[in-house]
């Protein structure tokens, strides 16, 4: 389904996750982060460059690999995106949600 | 179902066990609440305090007598190497799908703010002493202290 993100039509699915990546735009994540009450910081952002680097060369993501990432630990994470940080943090990247389960 | 619509708030899960597939499960679901904006918290409980026993963490067996699930007649499953072989097995299948060892994986969950807890009472049994134990633990509490921890609306507690 469509809807309306920094006033350009993007599409994504019932969860709210861009189904197309190509749509995103930082706007597009400032966007989805106020929704999720986060303001993003420059370590958001490179978080969020990691996330999309491991989706464009197609590498499952999980807790663990994270951690490990050298970019954030996961404690940093959790504060970052607190609540559910590996779900909030793919959406504001604009990338679909991990089926992970660690 | 109408405190928070049955929202889950919290889970305090206790362990009681010690085997690989066990111990694993429950942090699985500690782990697995966290991700979902869930609070968690562990209570290790008899044999179940060997997952954060500094000595034993690292040598956790599967069991194979019985175990119906291995499929294993239970005179194989008793001879001796027959429980090192499937330990290692299961443990290399866990690499392979990105499962982190026991002392990562209570570094993991203690960096995702799960509560853990060592139960006062199997403590004494056992004659275990706190330095014994995972560095990082919250404390030796008793079941009373566990359920008080649980208290409020959304919790719930699971027993492994």
């Amino acid at each position: 389904m469509e809807t309306q993100l920094a006033n350009t039509t993007v599409d994504v699915n019932e969860e709210g996750y861009l189904t197309n990546f190509a749509q995103w735009t930082p706007a597009v994540a400032e966007a989805i982060a106020k929704d999720l009450n986060i303001t993003l910081t420059p370590r958001h952002w490179e978080v969020i460059q990691y996330l999309q680097n491991e989706y464009k060369n197609e590498s499952p993501l999980s807790i663990r690999k994270i951690g490990k990432s050298g970019v954030v630990d996961i404690k940093e994470f959790y504060q970052l995106f607190p609540n559910a940080p590996l779900k909030a943090a793919t959406k504001i990247a604009g990338i679909p949600k991990p089926a992970s389960c660690i | 179902m109408n405190e928070l619509n049955g929202e889950v708030r919290k889970m305090m899960i206790i362990l009681s066990k010690a085997t690989l597939e066990n111990v694993y499960a429950a942090f699985v679901l500690a782990n697995g609440a966290r991700m979902e904006g869930i609070e968690a918290e562990m209570f290790f409980t008899f044999f179940g305090l060997e997952a954060i026993h500094k000595g034993k963490l690292e040598h956790l067996h599967t069991a194979t007598v019985g175990n119906p699930a291995l499929h294993m007649p239970t005179l194989l499953g008793g001879l001796p190497g027959v429980e090192a072989l499937a330990t290692s097995m299961m443990k290399k299948e866990m690499e392979k799908i990105d499962m982190p060892d026991v002392l990562e994986f209570l570094n993991i969950l203690k960096a995702s703010s799960v509560k853990l807890w060592a139960c006062k009472l199997a403590m004494e049994m056992f004659h275990y002493k706190k330095e014994d134990m995972y560095d990082d633990l919250d404390g030796v509490i008793t079941v009373g202290d566990f359920y008080k921890q649980g208290s409020g609306l959304g919790t719930h507690m699971l027993f492994v």
